[in-house]
């Protein structure tokens, strides 16, 4: 097969990605390189991989036919419920295969970055599991934010470092989760949350969530006799759950592959983090790739009332999928997001994460046919986010 | 030749070469060109101006936060390039920039060489801007210009690949002295002394500066016992913080003092 929109042999999605890391990152991110796919190739590797998504994560997870939702909007919608993942959310499946990745490399302490605290409790959760230290970073203004998920963290033995530079939010806690992967260059590997970071993390992150499309292609042969839908649709912060969702059907034409960006207040307000309207080619956090920035050259802070959603860049891959055409990125407001939540949950009795609400938002105004057979994944479940949705709807 | 090169050359200076790292902007926005005047007076070998950045990932927290400052203060790449327009005029020692890519990249690589041959810059620091790609698409831009990029290497960094890397440089290899960011070391240890005596024994074509953890004048005879030179970065700013201007000149004394 044709796999022109996989990551190359030099860590390229067509002209994004990369490793631009300073040297004092090369050796690790080297080791990784050079060790990753030999690793996930192993079948010892492969074998506990896949018995802890099952025991422990509760994979597969159901693909549901979402039916008042699809009269409402006359097509056929249908749920991938990473919502139902141990700890609320698609990010375990990432976390479980880094952490078996890093103890075959020897590793003993583990680094993470987090911003809601999504990736940081699926991280603690992985090294209560295995047994190992973890450190994970978290903006001082996030932690104040998120105040159920540090405890959730530190519940689960994990210690939480506030980000105390920049604008302290998540951009300024991968720095500092960076920052400490070259203070400690031996011992230490770095578990990134999410389809961004150097050449391999992309690729590797991807390769682990790839589980979800894997997922939908047999259930989907089961529910509709056919493996590729005419449309699969995700949200877009840094671009996990979709770089997972889509990864299957990357090379297959017939699938429309649709992200979605959280427009925040709208792309115009000065208050978005709709990265491919707003973004110019740039460096973050070791990637080229598109990203929020000023003129100057100066990573800007994006905004989104979902914290998932509020990263200044998005993956490489999904740069790509924009450039070339591949995919086709919409953008949805705070006010759409929250709605289309808020349906969800009147429709189909599923509380939704406000990220996944962003996706399930395009359906107001992204038309298809009646007969147009719509995966959305649906990323995590939304009690993290009834706070939000209490001040919103005054609930 | 270049400036560094010929610096680098010169037999009758001082072996120990001193260097200073400040960002440009900080502590106020237009001291640049003075604090380049006297560090010029007060001995210094050669000067790395950095160019702040947003998000400086190798930079401990006192590079942070001058870069947060100067940014503040308003600088940025253009306004560097002005007041570096005379600075000609008044310094002459080598220059060298040093900053993260991603401005270099929205300025435009070849402007950003352009701009620097024009004001007389010598050589850049880039440190996220890995050797494979310098290699690959920059670095006959930056021959064109007459700029030396400048690479670095860590107690980490195979035998293997610093043999590359002196292969690639011009000028000097940036030896950083330990696993960390800037601003970070208290004193140097065995483990630094067998890595500084290790690098010097592989003979490289370039000579070595040792930069990250240099705070005074006992890290500055330990780093130059086994390298040419070593660059001061934290320190100095967290002088300039306290003392401004006005004090460069009995810092460096001080460093020099043995």
């Amino acid at each position: 097969m044709n796999k022109k929109y996989n990551v190359n042999e030099k860590g390229y999605y067509g002209d994004f990605g990369g490793a631009y890391i300073p040297e004092m990152l090369y050796p690790n991110v080297e080791e990784l390189r050079q060790n990753y796919l030999k690793i996930m190739a192993e079948e010892s590797f492969q074998k506990e991989f896949r018995q802890l998504l099952k025991d422990y994560v509760g994979r597969p997870t159901p693909l549901y036919f979402a039916k008042r939702l699809s009269e409402k909007y006359s097509t056929k919608i249908y749920l991938k419920r990473e919502d139902l993942c141990h700890t609320g959310a698609h990010k375990v499946n990432n976390t479980i295969g880094q952490i078996l990745m890093a103890k075959r490399l020897g590793k003993t302490r583990i680094i993470a970055e987090t911003g809601a605290g999504q990736h940081g409790v699926a991280t603690a959760t992985v090294c209560a599991l295995m047994g190992l230290e973890c450190i994970v970073f978290m903006g001082e203004i996030d932690i104040k934010r998120q105040a159920p998920n540090v405890a959730r963290m530190k519940m689960l033995g994990a210690k939480v470092v506030p980000a105390t530079s920049g604008s302290k939010t998540l951009k300024d806690a991968t720095n500092e989760a960076i920052r400490d992967w070259i203070n400690n260059p031996l011992d230490t590997h770095y578990i990134i949350g999410s389809v961004v970071g150097p050449h391999p993390y992309p690729d590797m992150v991807a390769r682990f969530q790839s589980v979800i499309s894997e997922e939908i292609k047999k259930q989907l042969n089961e529910k509709e006799g056919r493996k590729n839908p005419d449309f699969v649709v995700a949200c877009v912060g840094g671009g996990s759950n979709a770089a997972g969702a889509f990864y299957h059907y990357l090379n297959e034409p017939e699938v429309g592959i649709i992200a979605v960006e959280a427009a925040g207040k709208g792309i115009d307000s000065g208050e978005s983090a709709a990265t491919s309207a707003l973004g110019k080619v740039g460096i973050i956090h070791g990637s080229k790739t598109l990203l929020m920035q000023t003129a100057d050259g100066q990573i800007t802070e994006p905004y989104s009332i979902s914290a998932g959603l509020d990263y200044p860049g998005v993956g490489p891959m999904h740069a790509n999928l924009f450039a070339s055409g591949r995919g086709e990125f919409i953008s949805i407001t705070d006010d759409e997001a929250m709605r289309a939540g808020l349906e969800l949950c009147k429709l189909e009795g599923i509380i939704p994460a406000i990220e996944s609400s962003h996706a399930l938002a395009i359906f107001e105004t992204r038309k298809f046919k009646k007969d147009d057979v719509v995966v959305v994944n649906l990323s995590g479940r939304g009690d993290k986010d009834l706070d939000t949705y209490i001040k919103y709807f005054n609930l | 030749m270049n400036r560094i090169q010929s610096k680098l050359s010169e037999d009758n200076l001082p072996a120990k070469l001193l260097s200073i790292y400040f960002t440009a902007g900080y502590p106020k926005l237009n001291d640049t060109v003075e604090i380049l005047q006297q560090l010029e007076k007060s001995g210094v070998d050669f000067v790395e101006i950095g160019l702040p950045f947003s998000d400086p990932l190798a930079d401990g927290p006192t590079i942070q936060a001058s870069s947060q400052i100067a940014l503040k203060n308003g600088m940025t790449t253009d306004l560097l390039f002005q007041q570096l327009k005379n600075i000609r005029k008044t310094v002459s020692m080598p220059l060298i920039l040093m900053g993260y890519f991603n401005p270099v990249l929205q300025f435009g690589i070849e402007n950003f060489c352009r701009k620097c041959a024009e004001v007389g810059i010598d050589g850049l620091i880039l440190p996220d801007l890995p050797l494979a790609e310098f290699e690959e698409n920059y670095a006959e831009i930056f021959r064109k210009y007459n700029l030396i990029n400048i690479f670095l290497i860590t107690p980490q960094t195979s035998e293997e690949r610093i043999r590359q890397i002196d292969a690639a440089s011009e000028g000097f290899i940036y030896m950083v002295s330990s696993a960390s960011v800037t601003g970070s070391s208290s004193g140097f240890g065995e483990k630094q002394e067998a890595y500084f005596k290790r690098i010097a024994s592989l003979s490289l074509k370039n000579p070595q500066i040792i930069g990250f953890g240099i705070n005074n004048s006992e890290t500055f005879q330990q780093a130059t016992k086994h390298a040419k030179g070593a660059i001061i970065g934290s320190a100095f700013i967290k002088m300039l913080s306290e003392e401004g201007i006005a004090g460069i000149s009995a810092f460096i004394s001080a460093i020099r003092k043995v």
